[in-house]
């Protein structure tokens, strides 16, 4: 205890530099920073993609299910993955993954982790791009299909390019979610952004600089994304005056 | 064109719709030939649009029987889609794609559905476009137009099909006063060149100038019907003569 608090004082006392120089610079620290946000990134784009996929699949289930009734069995399975899965906290469904569905297997974490993000945000997608599709007055659809094109071809040419558009908000809010809450997968071993940070204070005992730089990367990392959303929201809405 | 109005193009047998409990066609039987121009009228709630939308089957018909050019599109095996192709439709909300440009609007249809290459669609939707004044829209957006302008170019996206039939569910009724006139002068040059056409309106000047038919519908059955003269000279039914004392 005494050790430890005086340790403390000294490196309350230090200078900014010299913590600099012991959190970041010192034993090439900072490497291990990137390759954390390396992991974050990796972990984001996988879950992000399996989640698109599983959300829009859900998406036209439920949707094609409340239009015509069919697809019962589909339905239904969708339905229940949406509950668990929102009913969940991400943590335990990602031990439950990385201990149980994949326990005795060698998968690597970091592929581990991008399933049980991707299942988790998947569920959220689902229900945002189910609601864009509501969001689409019934007359498109009649007159695409009024024209003669088939439910597929009305839903893929002019309802979801019009319910992306809507729900593009949403999405990115989804993104953002998603990129800081793979912050938990230290608990499954893999060395991401925000381990990585803990990793350095455990070497340093100083906790505040190595948790400022992660904080201020997560921050970078969503401004970035923002910023391009944004533009993309802005070449979307060309159509509208 | 050469028209023959002995063909039946639609045959209507025992058409029956319900909304849960609700009745709103209660067997309606009717032919139209082709090159006929029918409209109907009728109070709302009459059931007139619902039959309209029946006869492409945007409405599935609880009971009875459409036959398009002989077929019985009713028949669940039938593809629908692909006779959906020769039956063109104009909505009261226009229902144009509003993240599309003009030009692609009357072409996505023909261009996805391989009825033309992309620049037979162009040039053929260019033609349209000049037909009805409207050749500068061309890369305009939806949003930029009036609803006039929106209408005819519905009108002409039905068209780049070419259709045998064209359906208008009151096509005029979402419109500003002074724009209904331009969109019921392109409906009557289309009903000139022999199109065959029903029309659920409330334009009665339209029906008189160039209906073939007048249909009354109330009560989700067809009233009345007959040619415009003795059809507004002389009407028969109580409950017409009512309807039109209270629109003429």
């Amino acid at each position: 205890m005494g050790t430890s608090s005086c340790i403390r004082g000294v490196l309350l006392t230090a200078s900014f530099s010299e913590k600099f120089y012991a959190n970041f610079i010192k034993d090439d620290r900072w490497l291990s920073l990137v390759s954390g946000l390396k992991v974050t990134i990796i972990v984001t784009i996988e879950a992000l993609l399996l989640g698109v996929i599983i959300g829009f699949i859900v998406a036209i289930v439920r949707s094609y299910h409340d239009k015509t009734g069919k697809l019962k069995v589909l339905n239904i399975i969708s339905k229940v993955y949406l509950t668990v899965i929102r009913g969940t906290p991400t943590m335990i469904q990602i031990l439950i993954m990385y201990l149980v569905v994949f326990g005795s297997s060698s998968m690597d974490s970091m592929i581990i982790g991008g399933i049980a993000f991707g299942i988790n945000s998947g569920a959220y997608v689902a229900e945002i791009i189910r609601s864009g599709i509501m969001s689409i007055p019934a007359g498109q659809t009649e007159a695409g299909r009024s024209l003669g094109l088939s439910y597929s071809q009305t839903m893929w040419l002019i309802i979801v390019p019009q319910a992306f558009k809507n729900v593009l908000p949403a999405l990115v809010n989804e993104m953002i979610v998603l990129i800081k809450e793979t912050a938990i997968i230290g608990y499954i071993g893999e060395q991401d952004l925000t381990k990585a940070a803990m990793v350095i204070q455990s070497r340093t005992f100083d906790a505040f600089m190595p948790l400022l730089a992660a904080a201020l990367i997560y921050l970078a990392l969503v401004m970035l994304l923002t910023f391009f959303m944004n533009k993309l929201e802005r070449r979307l809405r060309t159509s509208e005056r | 064109m050469n028209v023959n109005h002995e063909e039946i193009l639609i045959e209507v047998r025992d058409l029956q719709k319900a909304f849960g409990d609700n009745l709103v066609l209660s067997g309606i039987t009717t032919e139209i030939k082709r090159g006929e121009v029918v409209v109907i009228i009728g109070p709302s709630g009459s059931g007139k649009s619902t039959f309209l939308r029946s006869l492409n089957l945007l409405e599935l018909p609880t009971k009875g029987t459409v036959l398009f050019e002989g077929v019985n599109i009713t028949d669940p095996k039938t593809d629908i889609d692909l006779h959906r192709q020769k039956m063109g439709m104009v909505f009261q909300h226009f229902n144009l794609f509003p993240h599309k440009m003009i030009l692609e609007n009357i072409t996505l249809a023909p261009v996805v559905l391989k009825k033309m290459t992309k620049e037979e669609a162009r040039q053929k939707a260019l033609e349209l476009l000049n037909r009805v004044g409207l050749g500068d829209k061309a890369d305009a957006y939806p949003s930029q137009l009036s609803g006039g302008q929106k209408q005819r170019i519905a009108i002409i996206r039905s068209l780049a099909m070419d259709p045998d039939v064209m359906l208008f569910d009151e096509p005029t009724s979402a419109l500003d006063p002074e724009m209904v006139g331009e969109v019921l002068e392109l409906m009557k040059q289309l009903a000139r060149e022999g199109m065959t056409m029903v029309v659920v309106t409330h334009e009665m000047g339209f029906a008189k100038e160039v209906g073939s038919r007048v249909v009354f519908m109330d009560e989700g059955q067809i009233k009345e019907q007959g040619n415009p003269e003795e059809f507004f000279g002389n009407p028969k039914d109580e409950r017409l003569k009512e309807f039109l004392s209270k629109i003429l």
